[in-house]
C-alpha cells in the first residue's frame, strides 16, 4: 500500500519555503528560512577578532556555528542551554558550511554564526543550515557558492522529501508491537549539487533506496539554492 | 561595541536641549508593534518590536510539583536568554547577570500584580500544579529590552491556552481552547533612564550606555487607582526622591498608552 502523506503532499514535494535576509539589524548578516512550520533564523557576526589567542589560526579564519532552539519552539518545553544534541548539530552545521566559506581570506579571525529555531516541526537543522548560508552571503563574506539542505526520508517503502515531525515519528504495528518505520536523512549540497557537505541518517534503508533518496535530495537542493540566491539578492 | 565617549557626550549635550539623535522627544517611545501566535508549539507566544529592538516570548505549561512554601498555588517561572544572535554584546554560556536581572524584573511585575491567577492552577493540592514557563529571547537589541520583554511576556500570557491534560499528564502539543486564568488588570512596565539630570524613555543602545541610572516601574490601573507592583533601580548613578516621583508620574502616563496597545490584542 503506497504511503499517503498526512498533509496531502506528493512524496517529492517539500513544504512552503520562506526565505528572507537582513532580518536582524545588529548582525553583519542575517536570514530567516522556513520549511512549513519549521522556522530558523540565523545571525552572522564577523570576521572579528578571535580570543583566546591560542584558538587563532594563522592560515585561516575559524568558522563557528551555534545551533539553539527557543524553549517554546517544541511541544515539550526544551530546557534552555546547550544539550548534546544541539552541540552535535552546531558541529556538523559548521562542517556543512565550511567548504563554501573562503576561510583563508582572514587568518586569525572568527566568523560566528548563531542559529535559533523559533518554531520546530522537524528538519530544523536543514532550515538552520539554509538560513546560515544565506546569512553568510548577506554578511558579504566571499563564498564558493551556496549550501542548501533538505531532509529526505523513507516512510514504509516510500521515499519522501522534507518530513514533518508527525512523519518522522511514523510507526507501523507488527505483531501488536509499535515499530518506528521512518528513516530520516538530512543532507546538504554545494551549489550545483555535485558535492555533499552534510549527510546523516537514522533508520533503516537499502543502498538502492539511499541512492534514490540522494538523487531526490540533490534535485530539491538545486531548487532551494535558487530560492536562497533570489532572497539574497532581494536586499533593500 | 561600547559607545564612544564623544558620542555619549553629544547625547548628553543634545538632551539638555531636549533633543535626541533620532529627533524624538525625551519621553517619546519609538514605534511599537505587538504580534501574538508567532510559534505554534508554544501555549502562547508574542513578538514585540520597539523601533529596531525586537524580543520574542513564549509560554509553556506543564504539570509540576508545587513549591513547598506555596503548595496550593501554580508555579511561575520567568527566564531570559540573551543569545549572541541579538547583539555583539551578548556572549554564549550561562545566563549573564543582565539576563538574570531582566528575568527577575519581569517575574516580579507579573507575580506581584497577580496577573496570572496562580491559585486557579492547582491540579492536586500539595502534589500537582501547573507550571507556567515564560521564556524571553531578544532577537535584536537596540535598547530598552526591559520594556519590550515585559510587553512580550504579558502579550504571550494573554494569548496562552491550556494543553490537553489526560490522567494528570500533559499531552504535549495538543492545545485546548481554554485560556490561562489571568486578572483583568494587566501589569504595565515602564523604564525611565537618567542622562545628566534629564529623564528619558525608550533609549537606544547608545543612549542606554550613556545613562547612569535607570528605574523600572511596573503598575496596574484599576478603576481610578494606580498601583505600583514592582520597582527596580539599577545603574551606577543615583536618583533623588523628586526624580523618582517624576519617573512614576511619567510611567503612569506612558503606561496607560502601552496598556491600550495590549488591550487591543
Amino acid at each position: 500500500m503506497p504511503y499517503k502523506r498526512p498533509d496531502g503532499r506528493e512524496p517529492d514535494e517539500i513544504r512552503k519555503i520562506e526565505a528572507k535576509v537582513g532580518i536582524i539589524k545588529n548582525a553583519d548578516g542575517s536570514a530567516l528560512f522556513s520549511f512549513g512550520d519549521s522556522k530558523a533564523i540565523a545571525a552572522v557576526y564577523g570576521p572579528r577578532q578571535l580570543h583566546p589567542q591560542h584558538l587563532q589560526n594563522p592560515e585561516k579564519c575559524l568558522l563557528r556555528c551555534h545551533y539553539d532552539m527557543a524553549s517554546f519552539s517544541v511541544k515539550e518545553r526544551k530546557k534552555p542551554g546547550p544539550t548534546r544534541r544541539t552541540m552535535e548539530i552546531s558541529y556538523i552545521t559548521t562542517k556543512a558550511l565550511e567548504p563554501v566559506v573562503q576561510v583563508e581570506s582572514w587568518p586569525n579571525t572568527v566568523i560566528d554564526v548563531y542559529i535559533m529555531i523559533i518554531q520546530a516541526d522537524a528538519s530544523t537543522r536543514c532550515a538552520g543550515i539554509n538560513a546560515a548560508a544565506m546569512a553568510l552571503a548577506n554578511a558579504g563574506i566571499p563564498m564558493n557558492g551556496i549550501v542548501s539542505a533538505v531532509s529526505i526520508g523513507k516512510i514504509g517503502d516510500t521515499i519522501v522529501a522534507d518530513l514533518t515531525k508527525e512523519e518522522e515519528d511514523y510507526c507501523i504495528v507488527k505483531g501488536g508491537e509499535k515499530i518506528k518505520a521512518a528513516t530520516d536523512i538530512p543532507m546538504a549540497f554545494m551549489s550545483k549539487g555535485e558535492k555533499i557537505t552534510l549527510l546523516q541518517l537514522d533508520g533503516k534503508i537499502t543502498p538502492a533506496e539511499l541512492k534514490e533518496a540522494i538523487a531526490l535530495g540533490k534535485r530539491i537542493c538545486r531548487k532551494i539554492a535558487e530560492i536562497q540566491i533570489r532572497a539574497i539578492k532581494e536586499i533593500k | 561595541m561600547e559607545t564612544p565617549i564623544l558620542t555619549k557626550k553629544r547625547i548628553e549635550e543634545l538632551l539638555q536641549k531636549g533633543r535626541r539623535f533620532d529627533e524624538r522627544k525625551p519621553l517619546e517611545y519609538r514605534k511599537i508593534e505587538i504580534e501574538t501566535g508567532i510559534s505554534k508549539n508554544a501555549e502562547g507566544s508574542a513578538r514585540v518590536k520597539i523601533g529596531d529592538t525586537e524580543v520574542i516570548a513564549g509560554v509553556k505549561l506543564d504539570v509540576v510539583e508545587p513549591f513547598s512554601d506555596t503548595p496550593e498555588s501554580g508555579a511561575l517561572i520567568v527566564n531570559a536568554e540573551f543569545s549572541p544572535l541579538a547583539s555583539r554584546k551578548f556572549e554564549s554560556g550561562p545566563p549573564s547577570i543582565e539576563a538574570i536581572e531582566l528575568a527577575r524584573i519581569i517575574d516580579r511585575g507579573i507575580r506581584e500584580s497577580n496577573f496570572v491567577e496562580l491559585n486557579k492552577l492547582v491540579i492536586k493540592p500539595g502534589e500537582k500544579v501547573w507550571g507556567v514557563f515564560v521564556d524571553i529571547y531578544p532577537i535584536n537589541d537596540n535598547g530598552n529590552l526591559i520594556d519590550a520583554s515585559a510587553l512580550a511576556a504579558v502579550a504571550a500570557l494573554k494569548s496562552s491556552v491550556f494543553p490537553v491534560l489526560k490522567e494528570e499528564k500533559v499531552q504535549h502539543g495538543e492545545h485546548t481552547t481554554k485560556k490561562l486564568p489571568l486578572r483583568e488588570e494587566m501589569p504595565v512596565t515602564v523604564t525611565c533612564y537618567k542622562i545628566g539630570n534629564i529623564l528619558l524613555l525608550d533609549p537606544t543602545s547608545q543612549e542606554e550606555e550613556t545613562a547612569k541610572t535607570r528605574i523600572t516601574i511596573t503598575m496596574t490601573f484599576e478603576k481610578n487607582e494606580v498601583y505600583i507592583h514592582a520597582l527596580q533601580k539599577s545603574g551606577e548613578g543615583t536618583i533623588s526622591e523628586q526624580e523618582l516621583f517624576e519617573a512614576i508620574k511619567i510611567a503612569e502616563t506612558e503606561g496607560k498608552k502601552l496598556l491600550k496597545k495590549i488591550e487591543k490584542l
